[in-house]
């Protein structure tokens, strides 16, 4: 069954909240959503872009006071 | 009162050292037993390996006897924890032996999984052991010109090492005469060469300068050694002539078997670092979950906030303060410069153009580690 995990990157600037999705990622199912926390503006352009590259899906990127809540589907 | 601390590594040394000295009276009179159970007799100083893989440290260097660091009144055992039963406050060890406590503090580290990736083993010169930057020594010795391609895995210890081996690299080469036989390729997983924005923005223009060639959103997927092409999962390739790895990393066996948190990484409370659902177990460095650098200096600072925490607890009933992220990372760039990179949870690093007194220090650093392992700096 498909799961969703929450990852909460909020005040990581390093690894950051993009490397924090990517190292979850792997040891996730193919269909499993991760929701990314982050109070880095530059997420909301970063984690997209590398999901396109890497052929998985965004399912939603918002904000909310300060945080953006990025969710992504494992897709291979 | 009995705290027990997994792991004689930076972080578990530095929290003994610093319990054992703010409860020394409480020791002393036996109203608190401190207990350390470690894999080995040897504290190992990991950051040296980077100096080892290019010839400027040896591996004697790296090593000092645990019993040696530790403050009198800290019972030390080399009995590896097979077990925890956290709902008995008891973990069980190799020798077959139970411990009981009040307080657990886990800090056994993390490991290169090279496994992850098919082809790496096998292929790839990677210096996050002893053995691996030897033989790494060894081979940027034999190379002979060529591309010698960086690769980097998630999550990894110390996030400053793909650039500053990149870097060494370089230094290494042109000292051996053969740096226009050498053309470096450097990959990263994001969209810049550093995770770091500020850190990035100083590099870049450092490798244009230098000549280093740089790929960005690389996540490593496979190495096809016969045919020396290592791809990626965004379906790029890359041929190469010398391949060196930052391989990604994974908690201790024994922390992901049993059930501690997946892969190893055991989810504590970023602030008062507790496991999730536990008040009495705590984790610190490498092995937590936490999306900050695995770095000595993560461990050295989480030590420092829970030794005065776990202290005030046994003094006056609570905790007295939050971890607040803290991290601080040298950055070696190469021809004797050196900077560095502080931050917390709230505030960016904004590090400095390298110098050479910075590096200078860093070299004097690996030296008085051990005084700072000990609590003393
Ligand atoms: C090449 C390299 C360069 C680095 N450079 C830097 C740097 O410049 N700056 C920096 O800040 N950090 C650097 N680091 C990272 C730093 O070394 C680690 O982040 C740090 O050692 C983590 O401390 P720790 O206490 O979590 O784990 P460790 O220091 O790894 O200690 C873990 C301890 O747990 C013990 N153990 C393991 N399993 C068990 C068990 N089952 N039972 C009991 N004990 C167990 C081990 O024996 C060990 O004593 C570098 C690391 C490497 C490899």
């Amino acid at each position: 069954m498909a799961e969703k995990m929450l990852i909460d990157a909020r005040g990581s600037f390093c690894p950051g909240p993009l490397m924090e999705l990517i190292a979850k990622l792997k040891s996730g199912q193919v269909g499993d959503e991760f929701e990314v926390l982050s109070s880095d503006k530059g997420s909301a352009k970063d984690i997209p872009e590398w999901v396109e590259k890497a052929g998985h899906e965004m399912v939603e990127s918002r904000q909310d006071k300060g945080v953006w809540h990025i969710t992504v589907r494992k897709m291979r | 009162m009995k705290i027990l601390i997994i792991g004689g590594g930076m972080g578990g040394t530095i929290l003994a050292n610093n319990l054992a000295r703010r409860l020394s009276t409480e020791i002393k009179a036996g109203k608190v037993n401190l207990t350390m159970l470690s894999a080995s007799d040897q504290h190992f100083y990991q950051p040296g390996l980077l100096y080892l893989a290019v010839g400027q440290m040896m591996p004697d260097e790296l090593y000092r006897d645990q019993v040696s660091l530790l403050e009198p009144g800290i019972e030390f055992h080399v009995d590896p924890v097979t077990e925890f039963h956290l709902d008995d406050n008891q973990v069980k060890t190799q020798s077959d032996r139970s411990y009981d406590y009040d307080v657990l503090v886990v800090a056994t580290g993390s490991r290169p999984n090279m496994e992850e990736i098919p082809g790496l083993a096998e292929n790839a010169e990677m210096f996050y052991t002893e053995e691996g930057a030897l033989k790494m020594l060894k081979s940027l010795r034999e190379f002979e010109g060529g591309r010698v391609v960086v690769c980097v895995g998630v999550p990894h210890k110390c996030p400053m090492a793909p650039l500053e081996i990149t870097f060494m690299m370089h230094d290494f080469f042109k000292v051996r005469g053969i740096l226009d036989k050498v053309e470096l390729y450097y990959t990263y997983p994001i969209g810049r060469i550093h995770s770091l924005e500020n850190v990035a923005k100083w590099a870049t223009p450092e490798f244009d300068q230098l000549g280093i060639k740089y790929e960005t959103f690389f996540n490593m997927k496979e190495v096809d050694g016969e045919n020396k092409i290592l791809r990626s999962e965004e379906g790029a390739e890359v041929e190469y002539d010398l391949l060196v790895t930052i391989p990604a990393h994974k908690g201790m066996e024994v922390v992901e078997s049993q059930g501690l948190g997946k892969d190893g990484w055991v989810p504590i409370d970023r602030l008062r670092l507790n496991m999730e659902g536990r008040d009495n177990v705590f984790a610190i460095g490498d092995t937590t979950n936490l999306p900050i650098s695995k770095a000595g200096s993560t461990a050295h600072f989480e030590a420092e906030a829970l030794g005065e925490n776990i202290a005030s607890m046994v003094k006056i009933g609570q905790p007295t303060r939050d971890y607040d992220g803290k991290v601080f990372c040298f950055i070696e760039a190469g021809k004797d410069r050196a900077t560095y990179a502080s931050f917390d949870y709230l505030n960016p690093p904004d590090p400095k153009p390298p110098t050479r007194a910075v590096h200078w220090f860093k070299v004097a650093y690996n030296q008085m580690y051990w005084a700072s392992a000990r609590g003393l700096l």
